[in-house]
């Protein structure tokens, strides 16, 4: 009988979500720089705005969140199933392989290798390369609870399920493309070069139909399934509601595939479209804040101990933060509301309110949780630091979505203003020299997050050193009913 | 194409069917699965029923009931959302009650400004332009327009590029710089093309190019332009024996100093054998008889206005503007 849980490939993703965490966010940095000192890279094609974008959204979103959320569905699965994960092999070829994805994306970025839709902007041969892996990750996942020791399916699971079997459906059914060497290119990067298989208003629906579950579902459902599992260990209290998972789990996976539309609002997509899309967005809150509930009430009984432990702080902020921005969000698909949010810097709020609040801070709260555990550690090296990484973090966010909110507001107001005869009271370049100051306090909110991933880096290292890498732990033979 | 879609891939009543079944199926299913879900709240001191398995060690579940606030929030949520798609589109080609469409919220927001807008508007639309262009409140209003229409081609100080956009405030007028010509100008845009190539060689092209200097009575090569002299019969057609152009029909005055293109030996020897072709566009459409009457008025006022043909000579006209 099998004895041991696979922490090796837990301890390959943990490292690297905190090596690509860093670099997906000194890629953020220098961007929010560029809009303020736009010759900052020397003028270098490979280093301008267009490119390093989408290699900071990208890095973040699939190179820093993927690698946490492999790191914890996979240390979880095999937890909270009692068994060692499927196999050895294919955990290996899923490592490796998402690490080549991720160079693969650097530097086709840089070179300036796009499709042009936004969070999908990997061409074709990467396309494949991640549908290869992403199965190999699905059969890794299912079959380890299919093998379960446990009688029950633990909630962290039905999200980690969720997230991995619509991102297939998402990123297959987005990236249907013709390569363009099918159709006689001769030219090198024609190679790599593909158009969707869709056009017009139909890419664009199919485009934000992906675009908003890559959040609903990559972003959310999965990072849940991170929550559902570290906030009630942390905490050391049981999940406050199984009834309201069960309840938020249904409704959020169903009503989130409808809310693709509020990205196209007074667009040419059809009208019906956009109010289901409003709708079904608004409805949205409801399960939304059940999960955030779920998981700050776990705490009820334990209160006092945020006051000493900053894991806990992390994670429980980042729940808030959560709440937070999936309320924002609903009241930014009101058709009313959008038409004034909609291209302006609100938006780069929102999402960071999420991106920063929600996402980084409960996978940096797990990695705490996690990382020492897979060193054969109590702790990590200093529970100070984690303080520090705390506030440093906690002030960046507000510096970040403030400065943003009231950025988007006064460019949405300065857009829209006319002069008694209907011509525009601002020019475009107008709005953009208003933006400066708040473009400033971006930045500085944005480095102090960065540095406080610099501070986690060290904690990591002196971690590791005082450690010894776990390879494999002892899984314990009684099993639970 | 059904009526009330505007994507003409839906060709059959079924996606209507298709679309509003599934939306009301959906609405009904959250509706019922909330139901089914909701307990009796716990009485007071009553403590939350413990889940019998756990997960790792520790992992353990209570099962309180759904928080009533946020039950109530969510069925409220449901409501709205059941109101809305009954006022407005979204269950398929249903266009709603109110028959609401983002088409028509457009054209009656707009008929709205616009009227706002014509209230300023308007009061100067049948006033004389050049009393117009004296006006304080149309200067500014015209100055406006003219930074959101014009500018992008004759610059913010309306002094063109020096290349292919003409000055409008130096006097020098290709198609007429009286309130007619200008207003015409406007509204139904100019074109101007010369044909490359109407002298055969280039060495034709540098008399000819000297001759068009001796015209103006600029520095040339005297020699060079008495052998254009005979060779300019091809160009006399537009520009005139004279040289002196047509501006009615917008050829070009090629005695005066006034060059779109440049007045240089080679800039017109450039010009001789390329040809020249530049356009304005026709503003009539976009921005109507107001606006452009204001435009009008400005650009007539910026400094190289004409009075119109059938005024006074300049002198009796200086006499007679009090009684305009």
């Amino acid at each position: 009988m099998e004895a041991t849980y696979n922490y090796k490939v837990v301890r390959q993703f943990a490292i690297m979500t905190v090596v690509w965490g860093i670099v997906g966010m000194l890629v953020g940095v220098l961007i929010a720089a560029q809009l303020i000192w736009p010759d900052i890279t020397l003028q270098l094609p490979w280093l301008s705005y267009g490119r390093l974008r989408p290699l900071h959204t990208n890095a973040v979103i699939f190179a820093f969140g993927g690698c946490g959320l492999f790191a914890a569905s996979l240390y979880s699965v095999q937890r909270t199933c009692q068994t060692r994960l499927l196999s050895d092999g294919l955990a290996s070829f899923v490592f490796w392989g998402w690490q080549l994805i991720i160079l693969s994306a650097a530097v086709s970025f840089v070179l300036g290798i796009t499709s042009g839709k936004e969070y999908a902007e990997l061409e074709w041969p990467i396309d494949l390369m991640i549908a290869v892996v992403w199965i190999a990750y699905a059969i890794l996942f299912f079959g380890t609870i299919i093998k379960r020791k446990t009688q029950h399916i633990y909630v962290s699971n039905w999200f980690f399920g969720a997230y991995i079997v619509t991102i297939t459906l998402l990123h297959v059914v987005n990236n249907l493309e013709l390569p363009w060497i099918l159709g006689g290119s001769t030219s090198l990067f024609g190679i790599f070069k593909s158009y969707p298989v869709y056009a017009g208003v139909q890419d664009a629906m199919v485009q934000w139909w992906y675009g908003h579950n890559a959040v609903g579902f990559f972003l959310t459902t999965a990072f849940l399934g991170m929550m559902y599992y570290f906030v009630p260990k942390q905490a050391g209290r049981p999940i406050f509601s199984y009834r309201l998972s069960v309840v938020h789990f249904w409704s959020l996976n169903f009503i989130y595939m409808w809310a693709g539309p509020h990205h196209l609002l007074y667009s040419a997509l059809p009208d019906w479209a956009q109010s289901l899309g409003m709708v079904f967005s608004l409805m949205l809150i409801a399960p939304s804040w059940g999960g955030m509930m779920n998981g700050i009430m776990t705490l009820s009984g334990a209160w006092h101990k945020l006051r000493t432990d900053p894991i806990l702080k992390f994670l429980i902020t980042s729940l808030s933060f959560y709440g937070m921005s999936t309320f924002e969000g609903p009241m930014m698909s009101v058709k009313t509301v959008n038409a004034l949010s909609h291209f302006t810097e609100w938006t780069v709020g929102h999402v960071h309110s999420g991106a920063l609040g929600w996402v980084a801070m409960v996978t940096i709260g797990s990695m705490y949780y996690l990382i020492p555990r897979l060193f054969g550690r109590e702790e990590m090296y200093s529970t100070r630091l984690i303080n520090v990484h705390f506030w440093w973090s906690t002030i960046g966010v507000v510096l970040y979505i403030a400065s943003m909110w009231i950025a988007g507001v006064a460019q949405g107001l300065m857009w829209r203003a006319t002069n008694a005869d209907g011509t525009l009271t601002y020019s475009f370049a107008q709005s953009v020299n208003a933006m400066y100051p708040f473009w400033t306090i971006r930045l500085v909110g944005g480095t102090m997050f960065f540095l406080g991933m610099l501070i986690m880096a060290y904690n990591v290292w002196k971690t590791v050193a005082m450690g010894k890498a776990v390879n494999d732990a002892a899984i314990p033979q009684a099993v639970h009913a | 194409m059904i009526a009330g879609y505007a994507v003409p891939d839906f060709v059959s009543d079924f996606w209507h069917f298709y679309i509003a079944g599934i939306t009301i199926v959906s609405i009904i299913a959250v509706m019922w699965f909330l139901k089914a879900q909701t307990t009796q709240k716990l009485a007071p001191g009553e403590k939350a029923e413990l889940m019998e398995h756990a997960w790792d060690g520790d992992l353990q579940e209570f099962n309180n009931p759904l928080p009533r606030w946020w039950l109530y929030g969510f069925w409220g949520l449901i409501v709205f959302s059941i109101i809305y798609l009954v006022l407005y589109p979204g269950l398929g080609k249903f266009a709603g009650v109110w028959n609401w469409s983002s088409a028509t919220q457009y054209s009656e927001e707009k008929s709205r400004v616009d009227a706002e807008f014509d209230k300023v508007l308007e009061p100067f639309k049948g006033k004389d332009i050049m009393a117009v262009a004296a006006d304080p409140t149309a200067k500014e209003m015209g100055q406006r327009l003219y930074l959101t229409y014009c500018m992008q081609c004759h610059g913010s100080n309306a002094q063109g590029d020096g290349k292919n956009f003409p000055n409008l405030t130096d006097g020098q007028w290709l198609f007429g710089g009286d309130p007619d010509s200008i207003q015409a100008s406007i509204s139904g845009g100019r074109l101007g093309e010369m044909p490359a190539n109407l002298l055969g060689d280039e060495q034709s092209a540098k008399e000819v190019a000297n001759y068009v200097l001796s015209l103006g009575g600029k520095p040339h090569d005297a020699a060079l332009a008495a052998a254009g002299q005979a060779k300019f019969a091809a160009c006399a057609g537009c520009h005139g024996e004279d040289g002196k152009g047509m501006a009615a029909a917008g050829f070009p005055n090629l005695t005066d100093d006034a060059w779109l293109y440049g007045g240089s030996e080679a800039a017109i020897e450039e010009s001789i054998i390329k040809g020249r072709k530049g356009g304005m566009p026709a503003f009539q459409d976009m921005l109507g008889d107001a606006k452009v009457h204001l435009l009008t008025a400005y650009v007539w006022g910026l400094g190289g206005g004409e009075k119109p043909a059938a005024a006074p000579a300049p002198a009796a006209a200086a006499e007679a503007a009090p009684q305009q």
